[in-house]
C-alpha cells in the first residue's frame, strides 16, 4: 500500500494519487443531501442481508451522516472510541433491525473530519479489518463531500451515486461524478435514481448524464467514463411512512413499489460486487 | 458545566449539611472580587445585589464572563475564539445547505506608521473607528471579528458569489474615504487590503483551510500594492451553463426562458452557478 503515502493537496487535503480500492466495498454517495441516500443505504443493506449476505454499513461521514437516526440506533460504543483506542473494533459493531451490521461514527468524530495522515491511517486500518469479515461493506457518506468522504470513497471498488430527477440533485450528482472521475480516475460509476415519477425516467436521466460527461469531462483516450444505470426507486408514499415510523421499508412494507425496487437493485449489486465462488 | 446550587434548602450562612448528596456552594468562600471588578469595569455590567438572590447573582457573573470571553475589549468585535466557533459552524452549514458563504480577512495598510508617528493611543482610535465602519458595511447576520493586531475578519453567510466583490469593495472604499480624528485637529486616512475566499460548497473542509485560502488572497492584495480586494472563488467544481443546458435540455422545465437566459451566457469566472 505504498500508494497511500501521497501528500495531500493544499486545496482539499485529498490525496491526488488514486488509491487501490478494496474489493466488496460499495460507496453510496450523492453530493448534496436530501435525496434519500441514507434511506437507500439502510434498505439496500437489509435487502442484501435477506439474500443471505453478511453486510456491514459504515457511517463513512464520521458522525455527520443520519444513519443513527434512520435506524433508531444509539450505541454506547462507536467508531470514535475505536479511533481513540478506547474500544475494540468488534465492540463498536451493532446489529441493525434488518439483520445487517452497522458501524456508527459517534458525535465525537466531527473532530476527525479533516483528513490528517493519522485519520487516514486509522480509517484504512479499520477498513482493512472490516473487509474480510463481510460479503459487502456499504459506505454511507452523508451530505457534502468531505475530504474524509472522498478518501473513504477512494477505497471502494464500486460507487453508487444517488440522485432524484430534480435539477438541483442532477447538478449535484453531475458535479460529484466529475470529482470522482477527476480525482480518483474512476471509469465506472453506478447511478441510482430515487423518487422517479414514471417508468424509464431514471434510465433517461442516466443517459442524459452520460451524454454530458462524454462531451464535457475529458478522459484519457480509449478509456471512456461509463455510467451504469443500477435502477430506479419510484416515488412511493410508503417510503415516507416508513421513515416517519423509523422502520426499514423492506421490512415494514415489503410489497410496496419502492421496496420491490430496492430488492431488485440489491440483486443487481450482489451479481456485480460479490465474487462468484 | 452544571453548577448545582441549592440555596433554598441550605441557607448561605449554614454549614454543609452532611445529609445532602450535593454540598451547597458556600457563598462566603467564593472569591468573586476579581470577576466583579472585571465585569463592572470592562463590561460596564450592573450586577444584582448578592443578598437578593444568590442564584441570580452567580448567573449574572457567569453570563457576564461568558460575554467578556467572546469579545475583543478594544473594538467590541468578536474575538478570535468566537470567530473560530462561528467559522466552524458556518462551514458545516455550507456543506449541508449549499448556500455560498464568504470569509474576508482585512488588514490596515501601514498601521505601524500610525503607531510610530502618532502613538499607540491614536492607533487604538484607528482600530476602533475601522471596527465601527465595518459594522456599517455589513448585515446584522454577519460576524465581525478582530483577528489580531490590525487584522480583522468578516464571515458573511448566505452571500451570493456575485456579491462578494461588491461588499469587499464597499468596505475598502468606506474606510479609504473616512476621516479618523485621532487628536484635536489631527485627522488621518487609512486604507485596508482585503483578501477573501468562499467556503467550498462541494467538498466539506475545515475552518483552518478556509482561513488559509482567505489569508493567501490578503497576502496577494498586499503584494499587488495594498488598498485593494483580492477574492478566491472556489475552484473545485465548475458546472457551466452549457453543461447545465445539456443536462436539462430534455426535461420539460416549464420555463424555456430560463434555458434562453443561460444559453448565451459565458461561464462567470470559475464561480459555481446554481440552477435557482
Amino acid at each position: 500500500m505504498s500508494d497511500l503515502t501521497s501528500t495531500p493537496t493544499a486545496a482539499t487535503g485529498t490525496p491526488t494519487v488514486p488509491l487501490k480500492p478494496l474489493g466488496k466495498v460499495v460507496a453510496v454517495t450523492s453530493g448534496k443531501g436530501g435525496v434519500g441516500k441514507t434511506f437507500v443505504s439502510a434498505n439496500l443493506a437489509a435487502a442484501l442481508s435477506r439474500r443471505g449476505l453478511r453486510v456491514l454499513v459504515l457511517d463513512a461521514d464520521l458522525g455527520l451522516a443520519n444513519l443513527d437516526v434512520v435506524l433508531n440506533l444509539y450505541p454506547k460504543v462507536t467508531l470514535h472510541d475505536v479511533f481513540t483506542g478506547k474500544a475494540k473494533l468488534e465492540d463498536a459493531i451493532v446489529k441493525a433491525p434488518g439483520g445487517f451490521s452497522v458501524l456508527l461514527a459517534g458525535s465525537g468524530m466531527v473532530e476527525y473530519s479533516r483528513l490528517t495522515p493519522e485519520v487516514r491511517d486509522d480509517f484504512l486500518r479499520i477498513m482493512s479489518g472490516l473487509v474480510p469479515r463481510y460479503d459487502i461493506v456499504l459506505l454511507d457518506t452523508g451530505a457534502g463531500i468531505s475530504d474524509v468522504v472522498l478518501f473513504a470513497v477512494s477505497l471502494a471498488s464500486e460507487v453508487i451515486v444517488v440522485a432524484t430527477p430534480e435539477p438541483t440533485s442532477l447538478t449535484d450528482a453531475y458535479a460529484t461524478i466529475k470529482v470522482l472521475v477527476g480525482q480518483q480516475k474512476r471509469q465506472t460509476i453506478r447511478m441510482l435514481v430515487n423518487q422517479t415519477a414514471r417508468l424509464g425516467d431514471g434510465r433517461a436521466i442516466t443517459v442524459q448524464l452520460q451524454q454530458v460527461l462524454d462531451r464535457f469531462v475529458s478522459s484519457e483516450p480509449g478509456r471512456p467514463i461509463k455510467l451504469v444505470h443500477l435502477g430506479d426507486i419510484p416515488a412511493d408514499p410508503a417510503v415516507r411512512q416508513a421513515i416517519m415510523r423509523r422502520q426499514l421499508l423492506i421490512q415494514s412494507m415489503p410489497g410496496s413499489p419502492a421496496a420491490m425496487a430496492v430488492t431488485q437493485i440489491a440483486q443487481k449489486i450482489e451479481e456485480t460486487v460479490v465474487p462468484r465462488i | 458545566m452544571v453548577l448545582l446550587l441549592d440555596f433554598e434548602q441550605h441557607p448561605v450562612s449554614s454549614t454543609v449539611a452532611s445529609s445532602s448528596p450535593v454540598p451547597p456552594v458556600d457563598f462566603e468562600q467564593l472569591r468573586l472580587d476579581d470577576a466583579r471588578a472585571l465585569l463592572s469595569r470592562d463590561a460596564g455590567l450592573a450586577l444584582p445585589a448578592p443578598a437578593q438572590s444568590s442564584t441570580d447573582y452567580l448567573q449574572a457573573v457567569i453570563d457576564g464572563l461568558c460575554e467578556l470571553s467572546l469579545k475583543d475589549p478594544l473594538t467590541g468585535l468578536a474575538n478570535r475564539r468566537h470567530f473560530r466557533n462561528v467559522l466552524d459552524r458556518t462551514i458545516e452549514v455550507v456543506a449541508r445547505s449549499g448556500e455560498p458563504a464568504l470569509l474576508l480577512m482585512l488588514d490596515i495598510d501601514h498601521f505601524k506608521k500610525v503607531n510610530d508617528t502618532y502613538g499607540h493611543g491614536a492607533g487604538d482610535v484607528v482600530l476602533q473607528t475601522v471596527a465601527t465602519a465595518l459594522g456599517k458595511c455589513v448585515r446584522p447576520m454577519d460576524t465581525l471579528a478582530r483577528y489580531g493586531g490590525e487584522e480583522f475578519a468578516v464571515i458573511l453567510p448566505n452571500c451570493h458569489t456575485y456579491f462578494g466583490q461588491t461588499i469587499a469593495e464597499r468596505i475598502r472604499q468606506t474606510i479609504e474615504q473616512m476621516p479618523i480624528s485621532v487628536a484635536l485637529g489631527v485627522e488621518l486616512h487609512v486604507t485596508v487590503s482585503i483578501g477573501g475566499a468562499y467556503a467550498p460548497e462541494w467538498v466539506r473542509s475545515t475552518g483552518t483551510l478556509w482561513t488559509e485560502r482567505a489569508d493567501t488572497q490578503l497576502y496577494r492584495a498586499k503584494k499587488e500594492g495594498r488598498n485593494r480586494v483580492s477574492l478566491d472563488y472556489q475552484q473545485e467544481i465548475v458546472v457551466s451553463a452549457e453543461e447545465k443546458n445539456m443536462l436539462f435540455g430534455h426535461l420539460a422545465l416549464g420555463d424555456p426562458a430560463w434555458i434562453d437566459n443561460t444559453a448565451g451566457e459565458p461561464p462567470l469566472g470559475s464561480a459555481l452557478q446554481r440552477v435557482n
